[in-house]
């Protein structure tokens, strides 16, 4: 009934290429991190403006973002974006397809974090003479990315996970790529999936340990 | 001197003052009492322009408060406030609570700065507490340092909102010593307080709200000896 024979040989010889791989998925992931922080901040900006079409431009981005599958976000950055003759490299539609997510997500955890803050620390900042935009700036700010950094680290490991679903459009240089690859050449499915498997979690691990060396670094209150 | 000429304002359908007129001249320490929702707090955010008024106008040192043109955050430098929430920053050390505003609002630098806090916290008893959090400090602690935070700007005035009334009985005590002290060094202030014994103590004069009115102004002996208004007797019958 199990006469399965194992060759994990043949998969670890396949290593170095399979860590190529893994960098060009730690490559898009903070790739896609930095562009979502960005576009996180611009939405959260809109949101806050009071203006009508900004704001709904970014409450729909969120909405579309956190309660859609993410393999369809990449889907329409390659093949959507394509049928209106917006032609997207597998790579590039990956990078749109997790920052768009990216972004959703975090405009969401920023704007929870500045609820969390009370008003009565601006009125305390206003009160010594600031500006609006310095306590902004002194204040506030400060006290929000602590909220927000924790839940960002998880988008972070999130993004790298999703990095993944790039097979689906054609991606075959990154982590899942090659193993797709090697795997289609061998048969290897289990010891292939399984050391590609391993990789992630180092990854995922080793990001969110350093996420929180970081943090106890810099929120020391 | 603050002038505060027949100041109306209200949430809502809720006329919170209705028509205060009051003259704090420099060097003056007023204690304003009063039960709660008689307009006592409003008055003293209104006066540093945190809140706006419907009508009637605040003068401070010959400036319109909430004139048109008044640039206000000039205007707080001179006007120190203390609300009865501390208001720590909690992300800043107790010595960056109190450089902050100098060194950004007054342009001062780090050095500076940091011999004015070191000063303040020292007057207000917290010397060895500069590189402690906020967290780590009692409420009693954090309400001097938001007292020190306040004086590092030296301000001409100083408000205090119920500044004891978030304490627990046993620290109520080194929070009015403070203000004590700073009454003894001829600081101009206007607190509002429920410390009876405090107002009677420190003030030049004592004001009663009561919804929204200023009902009787006086001396503490005065006042507190044989007050006039009705509402006042009640007041203090029911506080003693």
């Amino acid at each position: 009934m199990f006469n399965y024979t194992f060759h994990w040989n043949q998969a670890l010889r396949a290593l170095p290429q399979m860590l190529d791989g893994a960098l060009v998925t730690l490559q898009i992931a903070l790739l896609s991190m930095a562009i979502g922080l960005a576009c996180a901040i611009a939405l959260t900006l809109f949101r806050l403006s009071g203006n009508r079409i900004l704001g709904g431009f970014a409450t729909a981005w969120v909405e579309i973002a956190r309660n859609t599958p993410a393999l369809f976000q990449i889907y329409m950055a390659h093949f959507g974006l394509g049928n209106f003759g917006i032609h997207l490299s597998p790579y590039t539609a990956l990078l749109v397809g997790i920052a768009f997510n990216n972004a959703g997500y975090l405009a969401e955890n920023f704007r929870g974090a500045l609820k969390a803050i009370p008003d009565t620390q601006t009125r305390a900042a206003r009160s010594l003479g600031m500006t609006s935009l310095q306590a902004f700036r002194y204040i506030v700010l400060p006290q929000m990315l602590r909220i927000a950094f924790l839940p960002a680290t998880n988008q972070m490991v999130w993004a790298i996970l999703m990095t993944s679903l790039g097979v689906t459009v054609g991606m075959n240089t990154d982590l899942a790529g090659v193993t797709q690859e090697l795997n289609a050449r061998s048969f290897r499915t289990f010891e292939f999936f399984a050391l590609a498997a391993v990789i992630y979690y180092v990854i995922a691990k080793a990001v969110t340990l350093a996420a929180r060396l970081f943090a106890a670094r810099m929120f020391r209150y | 001197m603050i002038e505060i000429e027949n100041v109306r304002k209200s949430f809502g359908q809720l006329e919170v003052l209705k028509g205060i007129n009051l003259t704090v001249p420099k060097g003056e320490v007023l204690t304003v009492i009063g039960g709660s929702g008689s307009g006592k707090s409003t008055l003293l955010t209104c006066i540093n322009g945190l809140e706006t008024i419907d009508s009637g106008r605040i003068v401070v040192d010959g400036t319109d408060v909430h004139a048109k043109g008044t640039d206000l955050n000039k205007l707080r430098r001179k006007l120190g406030i203390v609300f009865q929430q501390f208001n720590a920053f909690p992300h800043l050390t107790v010595l960056e609570n109190v450089t902050l505003a100098p060194r950004k609002v007054l342009g001062l630098s780090k050095a500076e700065a940091d011999a004015i806090a070191v000063k303040q916290l020292t007057h207000v008893g917290l010397g060895d507490k500069l590189k402690v959090y906020p967290s780590r400090l009692s409420g009693g602690q954090q309400q001097r340092m938001a007292i020190a935070r306040a004086l590092a700007m030296s301000p001409d005035y100083m408000l205090f909102d119920e500044v004891t009334s978030a304490l627990d009985p046993q620290l109520v005590g080194e929070v009015l010593d403070t203000l004590r002290l700073l009454a003894s060094e001829g600081m101009t202030m206007i607190c509002v307080t429920h410390e009876m014994k405090f107002a009677r103590e420190v003030s030049d004069r004592v004001a009663f709200f009561h919804k929204g009115v200023m009902a009787e102004i006086a001396p503490p002996d005065e006042l507190f000896g044989a007050p006039k208004d009705p509402d006042l007797r009640q007041f203090l019958a029911a506080t003693h």
